[in-house]
């Protein structure tokens, strides 16, 4: 569904260089690497926030310079950790802000919109915060605001990038459980950031590893999850076992001395 | 399930906090047009002739409906030629200002951030003396010079700001802005001959007396004609608030809605600067109230500001030719004394934010 065909991309020195890369509807694709290997910078160019130097991504078989702005927030949202807002908006209507390319743009919002926007608050869990204003959130709180504002969206794609940094164990698992679910039930597309790859290993349908720029490999996390390829991707020794219940690979670190 | 009922049951809460409902616009909309038309009624009424009320709503009925009133001449002078005017130039000048105000703030992201603090209504100044100085003879040389300036003034304080996302690190930059054009101001008026020099020192400081007809049919032409282009844009602004970053992702047009709210902010400063003055504060203290009291939606805090912006000056205005009669305050002196003190409280409380 979404494609990234032979991609580079330059900003004083090379960030990305020649990347392919196909989300298909339906599946969650998790990209690891090491601070600095690109995976922000993939994911501004996979939504056409930043354009490719050379190479082109497309979406549903069209180019995604092809799309207004507005088309692709109807198609894809993107989740990034939420700034400060310096203005005493309330939860709601920073979600209603997904609903913002589905409605004209001008009037009230629709009662259509309205109701969007309380389910995304209800699926993420975070009705409660509707009527209080997003600054006085934590930022685990936050988060879960921000994903519900990209579920308003009503995209077919999703990019997360680091969804769950500042969320507890228990958010942490109930969001990526929550994507996946609507993920198989609305057959979006996932493509998620992450540095926490026991969650990937759980979550990801594919892996994709990524380093200073370059993908190194690329595929089931069976195959790619290997001591072998991981600790050569962070350059630091690691363990790899089956988890006990999913079978999943469960990675630990040894000890850094 | 209905949404309100949704909201109500699990947050005990009621929804008009949450996001902008008819009920809350028909509320603040009709309580400031009120407001505002018991303001021009007081204002109409009082001054070194005090003309009571009865006989200033008789003499307009009169005025509708083409009937004829025992007004004296002298009553009629004073109502429809000295005071109706400046109270339309005030309300236009106060509507410009404090809605150029609200879109600044939502653009750069700013609470504090004000056409005058900003030093926009300075380089409206320094291009209305410009006009007044080299280029009088030429219609509406005036508003032209005074918006250039502005958008010149604008302009800078973006680029210096857009490097930096800090509140106070723009508020700065205003400052230096400000008594940068001060200066050239300055020698302007060291220049000038003396009969111009006179109405540029009064009129700095925000003066509504001196306003001639034309520069109030150019205010109310782009305080009207502001409202209608930020209301359009009143939705994306919404977005910007929240952060350029996000809006864009969201499907906000961001460079367009840039381009279009600075060049509008830019005329209604500049338009409100040549025919009033440099007033300062309205653009802060307005929004400001409007959103403690309405909520931060810009479809709601653009027209909201506007009439409260209008009403603040027209008071302002009221106050300034009346405390001190047969003496006259400069308008700007006024607004100054409420704003500033508004200005160090969001000031410090942008702090906490930031």
């Amino acid at each position: 569904m979404l494609e990234l065909r032979d991609v580079s991309f330059c900003y004083h020195r090379p960030v990305l260089s020649g990347i392919s890369l196909e989300v298909k509807a339906g599946e969650i694709v998790a990209l690891l690497g090491p601070n600095g290997a690109g995976k922000s910078t993939l994911l501004a160019i996979a939504c056409g926030s930043l354009k490719p130097q050379m190479g082109e991504v497309r979406f549903a078989d069209r180019p995604l310079a092809d799309f207004s702005r507005r088309e692709i927030a109807r198609t894809i949202a993107l989740v990034v950790q939420a700034g400060d807002v310096r203005f005493p908006l309330t939860a709601l209507e920073y979600v209603l802000a997904g609903r913002f390319a589905h409605a004209s743009a001008f009037g009230f919002d629709s009662r259509h919109d309205v109701e969007i926007a309380m389910k995304s608050l209800t699926d993420m869990d975070a009705l409660q915060f509707a009527t209080i204003r997003f600054n006085e959130l934590s930022s685990g709180e936050r988060q879960r605001i921000v994903l519900a504002r990209a579920m308003a969206q009503e995209p077919r794609m999703l990019l997360l990038d680091e969804p769950t940094a500042n969320a507890d164990l228990a958010h942490q698992i109930s969001l990526l459980g929550f994507v996946k679910g609507l993920t198989r039930e609305r057959n979006m597309g996932v493509l998620f950031v992450t540095h926490e790859i026991n969650l990937a290993a759980e979550f990801a349908d594919r892996v994709a590893l990524i380093k200073d720029g370059r993908l190194i490999a690329g595929g089931q996390p069976e195959e790619i999850m290997t001591a072998d390829l991981l600790s050569q991707l962070f350059e630091l020794p690691l363990l790899i076992d089956k988890h006990p219940v999913s079978g999943k690979p469960r990675i630990s670190w040894l000890s850094g001395k | 399930m209905k949404a309100e009922q949704l909201l109500k049951q699990n947050t005990g809460r009621p929804i008009a906090g949450g996001y902008l409902t008819h009920s809350r616009v028909l509320v603040v909309i009709p309580s400031l047009i009120i407001a505002l038309l018991l303001g021009s009624l007081f204002a109409l009424a009082i001054g070194s002739e005090h003309i009571a009320f009865d006989r200033i709503l008789g003499a307009i009925w009169a005025k509708l409906t083409g009937m004829t009133i025992g007004l004296t001449p002298e009553e009629e002078v004073i109502i429809f030629s000295l005071r109706l005017p400046r109270i339309a130039l005030a309300m236009a000048v106060g509507a410009a200002l404090a809605m150029s105000g609200a879109a600044f703030q939502a653009l750069l992201r700013n609470p504090l951030a004000d056409p005058y603090v900003l030093g926009v209504s300075g380089g409206a100044a320094l291009g209305s003396i410009l006009s007044i100085m080299f280029a009088s003879g030429l219609v509406f040389s005036r508003p032209i010079f005074a918006f250039a300036g502005a958008a010149t003034a604008t302009l800078v304080v973006y680029l210096i700001g857009k490097r930096k996302d800090d509140p106070a690190h723009l508020i700065l930059a205003g400052v230096v802005i400000s008594t940068f054009i001060s200066s050239l101001i300055v020698i302007l008026t060291a220049l000038a001959d003396n009969v111009k020099l006179r109405n540029i020192t009064l009129w700095l400081l925000g003066d509504l007396s001196s306003g001639s007809i034309d520069g109030m049919i150019v205010v109310i032409i782009a305080a009207s004609t502001g409202t209608a282009v930020l209301m359009t844009q009143s939705r994306a602004l919404n977005l910007m608030m929240i952060g350029e970053r996000d809006a864009f992702s969201l499907g906000v047009e961001t460079a367009r809605v840039r381009w279009i709210v600075y060049l509008t902010a830019s005329l209604l400063t500049g338009a409100a600067v040549a025919a009033g003055g440099a007033i300062g504060y309205a653009g802060l203290v307005v929004p400001h109230l409007v959103r403690l009291a309405a909520g931060t939606d810009n479809r709601l805090v653009i027209p909201a500001s506007a009439i409260g912006g209008a009403l603040l000056v027209l008071l302002a205005d009221t106050a300034a030719r009346t405390l001190l009669a047969p003496r006259e305050l400069p308008t700007g002196a006024i607004t100054a004394l409420i704003g500033a003190p508004v200005f160090i409280y969001l000031l410090i409380r942008s702090r906490k934010y930031a």
